[in-house]
């Protein structure tokens, strides 16, 4: 009786592999998605591995070297205070990452956890989950990330903070106005019947459901938040000098722009591409995940 | 063309392009429809019926296409009209219910808003227009008529709603309306209302009427003519009394055989035809209902059935039946 | 032997909240689905329960199995009373009651293939000691489908497939009772005999107590043993299906035998056309629930509400002037 058990543990987790290696395939069978998946893979690889094919120190400034063309010592040229762009990019792109798929990743747990309690549990607490995404939705974005700055001081960290807190109530709404569909669905109903619990109902039959119209708006969000980022660095409110982030690169570069266009290019391609990486990707993840759209069934 | 017939669909063809291949959905399908006819299109799932309407009225999916045929409504053919002369057409000349009312239906506005809308061709004055809406929802049983004229769609019931669906269908007193499964979500009782105040606007307004539906009851009581349609095709044409009564084609017999109101002894085991609609990309050569049929033999499998007439009015796509004709 | 009895069940929903009925003035604020139902399923036996939209046949379909809470009355299963049992002794229950809802697509889990739909049952009720690819086959081989089925999803049914995985999942844990909402929805008249046929056999495998919910009298007739009739939350004709089809008491059920247009054109059809819609359950007519539609009522039908009357042992009714009775 053990044995099958095991067999059969082994044969569910190849098929939990073989439906995430087919829902790759789907991916890639869209040109879009394709691009898109390829974009992000190379900021990905670019951001995970800054350290590795950084040329220079991003922060080593070398004065005599000011506003210099690309050239094969320095691929993107060198800034105002001769710091290597390339370099500053990819930490850039570390910092980026970090911060976007930190934040939006800790926003999307708690706000699906929450919004599939609001939708499928009972009315009181569903009542006391919307005031609260309604009040913190109320509090305008930059005043809440001044408050915290001044209680927390600027820093990444504090970025991060300003972004799960005004993003939980976006996604719980979502995933809440999706589960309050689905409650009452037939196939709910028959689990209902069959005696599963809430727990189990929530996991395995609306989570799947709700999940991938959730992971496009998050996967959209992650340049958004890029950009936040950049903005609330560039009020001081976020990453501090010398640290690089594409926003104080765009920043610096904009000052100098008569100078040499580099710096201003070289922060601003990398938000694009970004940008544009995520939507594809997350626009044909939503199509892989829906099973009726599959066209190969 | 004859000027009796209102329609003249000829050989029409119809295919979807899919990943697997061209899908096709409509073959050979040929129809005449005479002025003031009752003309019931019965089928089960994939047999074409939605593939057919949507030809007819123009809203055919983007990837299909028309490979052949031809469509003669008043005249003129469907199939090479410019859009703004289909849309004249669509509305004014053909209408059309559907299974669900409130695909006619707006949300927002009042019934008798739209009831007077959908009269803009007409440039009688707005009075008048609302007098003839309100004389039409009396005919198809709306209560109070006149006071109910204001009330939006989600105050009526699913079955008024229909009736309301079928009010402003008929209002422009169209030449064709197709009805599209218009009974089947409601309950019995208030479908043989619906099929009583069809039957008494079609004499009134002298429309002819394509019915579709599944129900054989409803078009054995409602109609004087039947297509059967299965895999894509027409299988049996006749008067309804002819194919009711000596159904030709044995998927024609089986359907009847199936229909459990027909079954007179109680019984426990209720006949069905066994196997699965066939794969329209993929068709079989021969006869396209030759994998369910009890009386096949080689000669159907080898190449399609030629259309056999019992009588001038009555045909049916199998050579066989002769031996088979219901008592 | 009785396998379940309901006596008198009220499914009573609250149409204005107790602040808002005091101030409006309204005794009330409830309306009544169902309204003081009383029936009996016999073990072995096929039940129909027919009733049109409104008529509160779902409401009490979903009241036995546990999906509502009736506010009284009282619902014995299996000997044990249903109504104010706690959610853990529910799922002891329900392991022994099957469920079968509307749509055959629809009620199953979308994104889970054939395989996990089969073995939830078994999953849900901590039955994973068993070889569940082994019950899973033995499960499509009952309902006559092949084990490739096992790999495929719901939206790659046919609709006939789907009912019967249906009708396999609601037999997993080998229930006394299965409860069939509308089995026959959604599919063409071909198939409709296959799945009919297929319960009717498990039925008999299985000593097998099912109850159909339908408004389809069609197959009523054929498949049934005993049936009720519903009309607005009320009861309104039970007994022997043989004995209401031959001789029905109640005008309601008069109206819905006449309401089958038979197949054939040349019939004769004696109808009883119902004016008029099923009231709104806020408007609750007088007397007689049924009487401003009723092509034979009288004076006392809008005053006297008719009580439960016996036509035969087995054979009830709720009507004053019942049309098998003559002169009454």
């Amino acid at each position: 009786m053990k044995r099958a058990t095991i067999k059969q543990e082994r044969l569910r987790i190849w098929e939990g592999w073989l439906s995430v290696f087919r829902t790759i395939q789907r991916v890639v069978r869209e040109p879009l998605g394709a691009m898109g998946l390829v974009l992000v893979v190379a900021v990905l690889i670019s951001a995970i591995g800054a350290d590795l094919w950084s040329t220079h120190d991003p922060n080593k400034i070398n004065v005599r070297a000011a506003f210099a063309s690309p050239s094969l010592e320095h691929f993107l040229g060198t800034d105002q205070l001769g710091r290597d762009i390339f370099s500053r990019v990819l930490v850039g792109g570390q910092i980026a990452l970090k911060v976007s798929l930190v934040s939006i990743g800790a926003a999307l747990i708690i706000g699906l956890t929450l919004g599939l309690i609001a939708g499928f549990g009972p009315k009181w607490l569903d009542n006391i989950l919307m005031l609260l995404f309604d009040s913190v939705r109320s509090f305008p974005t930059v005043m809440f990330a001044l408050a915290v700055v001044t209680l927390f001081g600027p820093s990444l960290t504090t970025v991060m903070v300003v972004v799960v807190v005004t993003q939980i109530p976006i996604y719980g709404r979502m995933v809440r106005s999706q589960t309050l569909a689905l409650k009452t669905s037939e196939f709910i109903l028959t689990e209902r019947a069959m005696g599963a619990g809430f727990f189990r109902i929530i996991s395995l039959h609306i989570l799947p459901n709700v999940i991938g119209p959730l992971l496009i708006l998050a996967s959209m969000d992650i340049p958004f938040v890029i950009t936040i980022e950049a903005g609330l660095s560039f009020l001081g409110m976020g990453v501090r000098p010398p640290t690089p982030s594409w926003g104080t690169i765009l920043n610096d570069g904009y000052s100098y722009i008569y100078n040499t266009p580099w710096p201003v290019i070289a922060g601003g391609l990398p938000v694009v591409l970004t940008t544009l990486g995520f939507t594809f990707l997350g626009e044909s993840l939503r199509d892989a995940f829906d099973p009726k759209l599959r066209k190969d069934s | 063309m004859n000027s009796k017939n209102i329609l003249e669909i000829e050989d029409l063809n119809v295919e979807f392009s899919t990943p697997k291949g061209p899908l096709k959905a409509l073959r050979n399908f040929n129809l005449t429809m005479s002025r003031g006819a009752i003309v019931g299109v019965v089928g089960e799932s994939g047999c074409g019926k939605s593939t057919l309407i949507n030809a007819i009225i123009g809203l055919l999916a983007p990837n299909a296409s028309v490979t052949r045929g031809r469509m003669i409504f008043e005249g003129a053919d469907l199939l090479r009209q410019s859009k703004q002369d289909l849309q004249k057409i669509r509305g004014q000349r053909i209408s059309m219910v559907s299974q669900d009312p409130m695909t006619a239906l707006n949300p927002i506005l009042s019934i008798g808003d739209q009831m007077v809308d959908i009269q803009y061709r007409s440039d009688v004055s707005k009075s008048k227009k609302r007098d003839r809406s309100i004389e039409m929802l009396r005919m198809v049983g709306i209560p109070d008529p006149s006071m109910r004229f204001n009330d939006y769609p989600h105050q009526f019931s699913g079955g008024m709603r229909q009736r309301i669906a079928i009010a402003m269908a008929l209002q422009v007193e169209p030449t064709l309306l197709i009805a599209d499964e218009p009974t089947t979500a409601l309950d019995a009782t208030l479908e043989v209302q619906i099929i009583q105040r069809l039957k008494e606007l079609q004499q009134n307004i002298g429309c002819s009427i394509l019915f579709i539906s599944h129900h054989l009851g409803v078009i054995a009581e409602l109609c004087n003519y039947v297509v059967v349609m299965y895999g894509g095709e027409i299988v049996e044409t006749g008067s309804v009394r002819d194919v009711f009564h000596r159904a030709s084609h044995p998927y024609t017999q089986k359907l009847l055989e199936c229909d459990p109101a027909r079954i007179k002894e109680v019984t426990n085991t209720l006949p069905t035809i066994p196997g699965e609609v066939p794969d329209l990309v993929r068709l079989p050569t021969g006869c396209i209902f030759a994998d369910r049929c009890q009386h096949t033999v080689q000669q159907c499998r080898d190449s399609e059935p030629e259309l056999r007439y019992i009588t001038p009015e009555h045909s049916a796509r199998c050579p066989y039946s002769s031996h088979l004709v219901n008592r | 032997m009785s396998l379940l009895q309901l006596r008198d069940v009220r499914v009573r929903f609250r149409t204005l909240s107790s602040a808002r009925a005091v101030l409006e003035g309204v005794a009330d604020p409830f309306v009544d689905a169902v309204n003081r139902v009383s029936l009996e399923i016999r073990q072995g036996e096929t039940f129909g329960l027919i009733g049109e939209s409104g008529s509160g046949k779902t409401t009490l379909a979903r009241s036995i199995i546990g999906l509502l809470q009736p506010q009284e009355g009282s619902v014995r299963y299996d000997g044990d009373e249903l109504i104010g049992l706690s959610p853990r002794a529910w799922k002891k229950v329900r392991r022994n009651i099957g469920v079968m809802f509307q749509d055959p697509v629809g009620s199953l889990s979308p994104r889970m293939s054939v395989f996990s739909l089969l073995s939830e049952p078994f999953r849900i009720h901590n039955q994973v000691n068993l070889d569940l690819r082994s019950e899973v086959s033995r499960m499509l081989e009952m309902v006559g489908l092949s084990d490739d089925f096992a790999h495929r999803y719901p939206h790659q049914l046919s609709g006939g497939q789907a009912r019967r995985v249906g009708v396999a999942r609601a037999l997993a844990l080998k229930p006394k009772l299965i409860v069939a909402d509308e089995p026959t929805a959604g599919l063409d008249v071909s198939v409709q005999g296959e799945i009919l046929n297929l319960l009717n056999k498990l039925q008999k495998e299985f000593g097998l107590t099912i109850l159909i919910i339908t408004h389809n009298l069609n197959i009523v007739r054929h498949v049934t043993d005993r049936m009720g009739i519903m009309y607005f939350g009320r009861m309104v004709e039970q007994g022997p299906t043989k004995a209401i089809f031959e001789n029905p008491a109640h005008p309601y059920t008069l109206a819905l035998l006449s309401a089958n247009p038979e197949p054939n054109p040349d019939a004769r059809i004696d109808r009883i056309e119902l004016q008029g819609e099923v009231p709104s359950l806020l408007n609750r007519p007088t007397g007689c629930e049924f009487h401003p539609r009723c092509p034979f009522s009288q004076e006392d039908c809008s005053t006297l509400a008719p009580s439960r009357q016996k036509f035969s042992a087995d054979h009830d009714y709720s009507c004053h002037f019942p049309r098998n009775i003559p002169n009454l």
